[in-house]
């Protein structure tokens, strides 16, 4: 366990491993992984904190996002200027998140972010038809998006004001047993 | 709405604070839900002595307070509670999550600085501005001045606590970079040690341990992840396959672990010592065939690998090396030896295993999962584990699927179905019932004719290849059956996949332990009794070795042929894509494996080893026949739910049952007498009683171990005390108190939860682990180890006195009696009184 790597200083290291849930080996992985999407733009020297940005284009070619119909939002999410350009920061908070280690309530809050499209802090009707018309590559007729879309405010909105709120969307969360295992990408 | 700054509280002297004592662990827990946030507060309300209801009791302390006219009548406490509801308290914005998190270590610092509870405190001094304490003012702070409080209030936090509560914050990575380094001066560190008084130099010292163990910790996990066998196989078929077929790769890993733990300690006190001194030869020892592959016999007979190779006396050093005669190195007690590392074993995976199912248990399954399935789809069904195109859109068309079905169904419930519809679907199922248990009825029937065949038949004395006749019908008839369930299972279409799965599964399993179960009637029942030939245990721990590898040559024939073909047959003739991927089935083919082994061990130590290496060769060919042949099953699986049946499934008939065999044969059936380490014995377990009473004698210095071995093993009484105590023991620690008060209408669906979870019984606080810094959320959680307990006493002492009857059966016939002086130790500790 040596430290043989010029990337980062120490501090800088240990600082990545108490703030996200990766271990040393996992955040120079996922570094040479940033660092490969685009080789040119990504100096192999961090010590500087330099100001790169990967362009969104290059992070959904990824292959854990290629085939996601969500990736746009999830770079938007976590991306420092909501635009998709994603930081180093930003890369490995997404992975950090997204990863198994990652509690129910921090990827509950993401995963509310990630779901509601036009940013508003709430998941109304026009987010869950987005959300739902990915789901299915657009293979639901309209009725059956609006009926579907019906059915889970009736079942998730507990205070019946049309939209869901970040509370209600967590409670959700908290009678789905899969949410952790669906909700993880490995990296 | 709550007015909180106008109250002033009446507390009076809650004589019932014993209730509320709170559980050891919960000074160094750290809240991670906003749901046990909540809790926490009203908790900590109830210990200052404020008035809360236990579930029950009437009417104790309820407080008129002066109230606005029209408002309900409220108690003070349930003000208290309704002001800390989370529709109230939870915000999106970052400055709501600042403050909510600087809330949150307020809280936890507090707790840990002892302060006096309320009782003791003199009552003129309890000032009503304690109220304050709770998150009643909803006063707007600048988000700069809430940061700094907050890295104020991390400062007085520990070190691992701060790095758990930084982690977890919804915040970006910069800024809990700035939170982290604000927080981390040392300057902070002394100031928060300062309250501590003359223990400065020790928690100086504690956290530098900590940190380096925290650092070590951090050194093995990631050298574990790097170790981490199969990574990339794993990922690559959750790509393209999805969460449900991984499930049944990840517990195929499991049962790897399971494997290398029970291995390690019969290699290390069974295996390992036997060689090193070995008996002497007997007899000429064959030369190896490629026969004894298949059969477990000829030159296999007499190694380390069965019973039979193990000596009944004391192996010394001074027995091998008799110049030596000074030295006198430890003797090992070699039957006792025997007994004590297989009871060991056994008792190590059943803890872990209930340990695992418990776990798991909590983790799948949730309040309510049932409701809201529409809302579970949408949100929770995509995995994102998925990262191929073609899996990508093979998800999409099972969720647009699982939609349509979903709200076809809805629509049916709006028109029923008919009467006639319902009973032709009920006679369907009952048909369907009939021919399972007729076919596994069967099944039974004729493994034990054909091994009643094998009895009468002359023993063998060549290579033993008729041997292989009992494993190949087995096999073969569970093939078929299998065959035949799935057939079936098309035929009654149903309405909800997961009933079909479960259905499937619990058939094949009733086979399975059918067939199981009359093997060991055979084996010991019958076999011991009909075999005159030197060593019965060797031939069932070779049967035993013999079915194991059957077993697999049967499971490699099916992958290649059955889903091969079968795909051959499926896209050329009948044009459909390619077969799905069967899980139940599978799944529980590895029971049966385990099963097979668990039931082996006594007489072959070295029969994990041969399942270890089947299981390795299992992922490989499995893994290469998925690829090749097979899809992802479209209908979508619940599949945490799936492993934590997995789990159990292992756990009850199938590690249950290898137990209750094992007891069986230690207790019951006479060791032969011509081989293996208890052979002058008339059971196994007596090495340990003739071990105990030979203490006894020695003398007075170890006469407490005789007295604890009758006290423990020989007392019901003590046990079911145990028992209890523990039950009772988790109990307390999860619940304090409940309210019974119940939610206005429409104040929200996370009010109703709050309130309910604060009278759910199993709530558990989380814990928080230093080394690998990972935190679980709360879940109801159920006292599996404690249930487990007492149903294995219930089924030993029931089991056992089924078995001794039909075990005195054979045993008249053979002829030696038993000494009937007094009532051994077993029957004495499972017959009360």
């Amino acid at each position: 366990m040596g430290n043989k790597q010029t990337v980062f200083t120490h501090e800088q290291l240990e600082e990545y491993q108490d703030c996200t849930f990766f271990t040393r080996k996992e955040i120079m992985r996922l570094f040479y992984r940033y660092q490969d999407l685009a080789p040119q733009l990504v100096p192999l020297d961090y010590t500087t904190c330099p100001e790169v940005k990967v362009p969104y284009e290059l992070i959904s070619s990824m292959p854990e996002l290629k085939d996601n119909p969500f990736r746009q939002r999830i770079a938007q999410v976590f991306s420092q200027d909501g635009d998709g350009h994603m930081t180093l920061e930003n890369f490995l908070d997404m992975f950090s998140v997204m990863s198994e280690m990652a509690p129910r309530d921090l990827k509950a809050y993401y995963a509310f972010k990630i779901y509601d499209f036009n940013n508003d802090d709430y998941i109304c009707a026009w987010d869950l038809e987005q959300t739902v018309t990915r789901l299915t590559r657009g293979e639901l007729s309209a009725e059956e998006v609006t009926l579907v879309c019906e059915k889970v405010l009736d079942e998730a909105d507990s205070d019946h004001d049309g939209r869901l709120s970040l509370e209600d969307f967590q409670n959700m969360i908290l009678r789905a047993p899969d949410f952790l295992s669906t909700f993880h990408i490995r990296i | 709405m709550a007015q909180p700054a106008a109250l002033v509280l009446e507390v009076p002297e809650a004589a019932g604070d014993a209730d509320l004592e709170l559980s050891p662990c919960e000074e160094s827990d750290v809240h991670d839900s906003f749901h046990r946030l909540i809790q926490e507060q009203s908790l900590r309300v109830a210990e200052e002595g404020l008035e809360l209801l236990p579930r029950g009791a009437a009417g104790r302390g309820r407080q008129t307070l002066p109230r606005p006219a029209g408002a309900p009548v409220h108690s003070s406490a349930t003000l208290r509670v309704l002001a800390s509801m989370p529709s109230r308290t939870i915000g999106r914005s970052r400055g709501a999550i600042i403050s909510q998190y600087y809330n949150r270590t307020v809280r936890l610092r507090r707790r840990r600085n002892s302060r006096p509870l309320l009782g003791n405190v003199v009552r003129s001094a309890r000032p009503s501005l304690r109220l304050y304490d709770l998150e009643l003012d909803h006063t707007v702070m600048e988000e700069d001045e809430k940061r700094s409080l907050l890295v104020k209030e991390l400062q007085g936090l520990s070190m691992a606590q701060r790095d758990h509560m930084i982690r977890n914050m919804p915040l970006s990575l910069g800024e809990k970079r700035w939170l982290r380094e604000k927080s981390w001066s040392p300057k902070g560190k002394q100031q928060g040690q300062k309250g501590r008084g003359g223990t400065f130099s020790c928690s100086r010292l504690r956290y530098s341990c900590i940190l380096a163990l925290h650092s070590l910790g951090l050194v093995l996990l990631s050298g574990l992840y790097a170790a981490r066998p199969w990574r990339y196989a794993l990922k690559q078929i959750g790509g393209q396959f999805g969460s449900s077929v991984l499930s049944y790769f990840l517990f195929l890993k499991t049962l790897l672990a399971f494997n290398a733990l029970m291995l390690l300690p019969l290699l290390a006190f069974l295996v390992g010592v036997q060689a090193a001194f070995p008996p002497d030869p007997s007899g000429l020892v064959p030369t190896f065939s490629g026969l004894e592959l298949l059969t477990g016999r000829g030159c296999f007979t007499h190694t380390v690998m069965y019973y039979g190779y193990y000596s009944n006396t004391t192996l010394s050093q001074s027995c091998a090396s008799p110049r030596e005669t000074g030295q006198d190195s430890l003797p090992y007690n070699m039957p006792l030896a025997y007994l004590f590392t297989v009871g060991a074993a056994f008792f190590i995976t059943c803890i872990t295993l209930v340990y695992s199912m418990s776990h798991s248990f909590g983790e799948s399954y949730r309040v309510g999962s049932t409701k809201g399935i529409h809302a579970l789809t949408v949100f929770c069904s995509w995995d994102y584990k998925v990262t191929q195109k073609r899996a990508s859109r093979v998800q999409q068309d099972s969720i647009c699927t699982q939609l349509k079905e979903l709200l076809a169904e809805w629509q049916l419930r709006e028109r029923p179905q008919s009467a006639c519809g319902q009973l032709w679907q009920a006679a369907m199922l009952g048909l369907g019932w009939l021919l399972c248990l007729g076919t596994t009825m069967g099944c039974a029937a004729a493994v034990l004719t054909f091994s009643e065949v094998m009895i009468q038949r002359p023993d063998a004395d060549g290579q033993g290849v008729e041997l292989l006749a009992l494993p190949l019908v087995v096999s073969v008839l569970n093939l078929g059956a299998s065959y035949l369930f799935r057939g079936l299972a098309t035929l009654e279409r149903h309405d909800s996949p997961v009933l079909e799965v479960y259905m499937a599964i619990c058939r094949s399993l009733i086979l399975k332990m059918a067939v199981l179960g009359v093997l060991c009637y055979h084996w010991l029942g019958r076999r011991v009794a009909k075999l005159q030939a030197p060593c019965w245990e060797d031939f069932v721990g070779q049967e035993l070795y013999r079915f194991l590898v059957v077993d697999f040559i049967f499971t490699l024939l099916d992958s290649l042929f059955g889903e091969l073909v079968w795909r051959l047959i499926s896209e050329k003739k009948l044009k459909r894509q390619k077969p799905e991927f069967d899980i139940a089935r599978n799944v529980l083919d590895l029971i049966y494996g385990q099963t097979l082994t668990w039931l082996g061990v006594l007489f072959s130590p070295l029969l994990p080893a041969v399942q270890m290496l089947r299981l390795l060769l299992l992922f490989y060919v499995k893994k290469a026949s998925l690829m090749a042949n097979c899809q992802a099953p479209r209908r979508p699986w619940l599949a945490s739910h799936m492993s934590t049946v997995f789990l159990t499934l292992l756990c009850f008939p199938s590690f249950l049952g290898a137990a209750v065999f094992l007891c069986y044969a230690v207790w019951q059936v006479k060791p032969s007498s011509t081989c293996g380490p208890f052979r002058t014995l008339n059971t196994m377990y007596e090495a340990g009683t003739v071990w105990v009473h030979r203490l006894e004698r020695a003398g007075s210095g170890a006469s407490w171990l005789p007295w604890l071995h009758h006290f423990l093993v020989e007392n019901t009484f003590f046990l079911f005390l145990v028992s209890a105590l523990l039950l009772r023991a988790r109990t307390r620690s999860s619940s304090s108190t409940s309210f019974t008060l119940f939610t206005r209408r429409g104040s929200g669906g996370a009010d109703r939860i709050y309130l309910h979870s604060l009278g759910w019984p199993w709530v558990q606080r989380s814990s928080c682990q230093v080394l690998g810094s990972k935190a679980r959320a709360t879940r109801p959680d159920l006292p599996f180890p404690q249930l487990f307990l007492i149903l294995i006493k219930w089924v030993l002492q029931h089991g056992f006195v089924f078995w001794n009857e039909l075990a005195t059966v054979p045993a008249r016939c053979l002829g030696p009696t038993r000494p009937s002086t007094e009532p051994s130790g077993p029957r004495a500790w499972l017959c009360p009184g």
